[in-house]
């Protein structure tokens, strides 16, 4: 039985193109991207970095609500977004906010669902999302219903998801990479395995040595991915992408990563169960430093170039902040008239005490 | 006009709505080829193709996710629950997703998904087959909860169910699937959703109920009538929204209400209903309301299901302790 073990997790050992010194190793894999996409790649993942120092500012000082950090998941996060089409369908988790701004959803909604307010959630036409799923594992069954749906409509498109290492102990996500499997979907799953689910590491959610190979109980390809290198998160998810479009069904990603922050803004204190070496550890294999250096090398990217972006962020979100600020409060006869498209009598009746109310 | 019995008027009505707009899915588990555990769809598969009837995993809370995935690609779900008891594997896809899209999307995205499962007792079934938690729906903003007691009420309600552009669940109770047929329209028809139905006029005293009870209620009421009371007989139809209107008009002319539920006393719709009627129509009750229910147990060792389940003889006790309060 060790023996079955040992040639299973072999199956998964990490996929890596670019390592940490900035170098590529795996030359035969390096994805097809132009000059101008690799600046874009790294012009948003620093920009992403600055958004998370920023909101985590904004936070402290009540300008912002729920916000879980996502510095250090720039590559995971990012370069798969990176390889999508605009209509493809994103079903993101709650740490998932910058693959929607980046899929098309303006900066001071992002800013208002995390504040708690209606309008965050009203996607602009086109941007094919759905808003940051708080129920961990939910996400993974929806998404096996939407890349049917895109599989019955004809469409040459997928639907991706993502959830966190702790979220793979869900009976959802094992139901929902077993569904788009059964039923050939195009969809990506994506697991980012950041170690840490609150406070429990990993080893405490299961014996598994990786959490790729839970893609062989969906009878699916699953791939562990250093999720540190934003050119091997690029290629897998297009490679996935690729296989998913001509009717070869799902994919389960696994990327390696690591948050800097806290779990959430809401009174998580990670030096309660990270210890600093970890932190230092992981600090090296910043995926922002190690694509710098790839670009500096190609003489793509200066630190001109890079703090031009800072101050883009920066202003950016100065502005997003000042919108969302401006937007006109929530009234409860908003809430009840976005419950049905008909309201039932029960509902009529309280709209009228509330117009009654809110009219005083 | 065809007699129907109501599995047969379910059937009807999901093959109307197939035929009717394209993006009409019914699936669930063994639905395709098998035709329903209850032939509920029956040749459906092989009328309308693999692509518009289908089989799934057998795995409830899969089939709710991926409910809200299909509705967000443009098509109008009918997935079937086999049994209400299974619900609670699927308690977060309906109560905790579904029902609440189009709010937390602000009204940019909707569901119109139409969850048909059978419950109800009196036919032995084995454990959590049988179980009455329409309470637990209907309790959750964001979702219509539909019982109808009739083949012709299962029609026009499903069909109008399907359409409706939010969430329904559609509950079938599995006593009433074949235990009588009715004259039912074979064209198309819908019965709008919130509507209660007076199954009999009286004036003496209103029994609201739903479901099985419904016929329990008149057949009360028929005993009831050898005593010259004469009852009115309300068929909620929807249970949730419930249709204050119709019961507020019947309590001013009857003052007297009797609340019929199969489920347990602390579950079903009754302390709702009861509730609605002291704030709007205190002044017209001549007595209090009483209620019948099953025991507060967990749902019968199908054995004890004759003991357990409410009767007409239950109903006809209650009435005559409201009419001689």
């Amino acid at each position: 039985m060790k023996h079955v073990l040992d040639s299973v997790e072999s199956q998964f050992e990490m996929f890596q193109i670019l390592n940490e010194d900035g170098k590529i190793v795996n030359k035969d894999a390096l994805p097809d991207l132009s000059d101008d996409d690799l600046k874009e790649l790294m012009r948003r993942m620093v920009y992403t970095r600055i958004l998370d120092q920023r909101s985590i500012a904004l936070n402290r000082q009540g300008r912002l609500g729920f916000y879980a950090p996502t510095a250090g998941q720039e590559a995971s996060q990012l370069g798969s977004q990176f390889a999508l089409e605009k209509e493809d369908f994103i079903l993101p988790g709650y740490r998932d906010v910058p693959q929607l701004i980046w899929h098309g959803l303006p900066l001071y909604q992002a800013f208002l669902f995390s504040r708690g307010h209606f309008h965050g959630n009203q996607f602009p036409e086109g941007v094919n999302a759905l808003s940051p799923q708080i129920i961990i594992g939910a996400q993974y069954t929806q998404t096996a219903g939407v890349a049917l749906g895109i599989k019955k409509r004809g469409k040459k498109a997928v639907a991706v998801t993502y959830t966190g290492d702790g979220g793979t102990s869900q009976g959802d996500f094992y139901e929902g990479i077993n569904f788009a499997g059964a039923f050939g979907a195009p969809a990506i799953f994506f697991v980012q395995n950041n170690y840490f689910a609150i406070s429990v590491p990993v080893e405490k959610q299961s014996a598994a040595k990786t959490l790729a190979q839970k893609s062989v109980a969906a009878g699916i390809p699953g791939i562990q991915v250093d999720g540190m290198d934003v050119l091997a998160v690029y290629a897998v998810t297009k490679d996935a992408r690729e296989r998913a479009i001509n009717g070869e069904g799902p994919t389960l990603i696994e990327t390696l990563t690591y948050r800097y922050g806290p779990h959430t803004m809401a009174g998580d204190d990670p030096t309660r169960y990270r210890t600093d070496d970890l932190d230092n550890e992981w600090e090296k294999k910043d995926p922002i430093v190690r694509f710098r250096k790839y670009l500096e090398g190609k003489k793509l990217w200066s630190e001109e170039e890079e703090n031009k972006v800072i101050e883009e962020a920066k202003e950016e979100i100065k502005k997003a902040i000042k919108k969302a600020d401006e937007y006109p409060k929530q009234k409860v006869t908003d809430l009840i008239s976005n419950m049905f498209e008909e309201l039932p009598a029960n509902l009529q009746e309280q709209m009228e005490e509330y117009k009654e109310k809110e009219s005083k | 006009m065809a007699q129907m019995t109501m599995v047969q008027a379910i059937t009807d009505a999901l093959r109307t709505e197939l035929k009717n707009d394209e993006n009409v899915l019914v699936y669930g588990e063994d639905v395709g080829q098998n035709g329903g555990v209850f032939r509920v769809t029956e040749g459906l598969q092989k009328e309308f193709g693999e692509d518009r009837v289908f089989d799934t995993p057998l795995a409830e809370s899969g089939i709710g996710g991926m409910s809200l995935g299909l509705a967000l690609q443009g098509y109008r779900p009918v997935p079937e629950i086999q049994f209400f008891g299974f619900v609670y594997e699927t308690m977060d896809a309906i109560n905790g997703q579904i029902a609440r899209l189009r709010y937390r999307s602000g009204g940019t995205q909707s569901a119109p998904v139409t969850i048909r499962s059978p419950f109800g007792g009196g036919v032995h079934t084995p454990e959590l087959h049988s179980d009455s938690l329409e309470g637990l729906i209907a309790q959750q903003p964001g979702i219509k909860v539909v019982i109808p007691s009739t083949p012709h009420d299962a029609k026009g309600l499903l069909i109008a169910s399907i359409r409706d552009n939010d969430p329904v669940l559609f509950l079938e109770h599995l006593k009433l699937y074949r235990s009588f047929r009715e004259e039912v329209p074979e064209e198309e028809y819908t019965i709008e959703l919130g509507k209660a139905d007076v199954k009999r006029e009286g004036k003496d005293v209103t029994i609201i109920s739903y479901g099985a009870m419904v016929h329990a209620s008149l057949k009360a009421a028929e005993e009831l009538e050898k005593n010259d009371i004469d009852a009115e007989v309300i068929d909620l139809r929807t249970v949730s929204p419930i249709d204050i209107d119709t019961i507020i008009e019947s309590v001013q002319k009857t003052n007297r209400v009797v609340f019929v539920q199969e489920a347990q006393r602390q579950a079903g719709l009754a302390s709702h209903v009861i509730s609605e009627i002291q704030e709007r129509a205190i002044l017209h009750l001549e007595a209090p309301i009483l209620r019948v229910t099953a025991p507060d147990t967990v749902y019968a060792f199908p054995q004890a299901e004759d003991l357990w389940l409410p009767d007409h003889k239950d109903i006809v006790e209650k009435v005559n302790q409201v009419i001689n309060f």
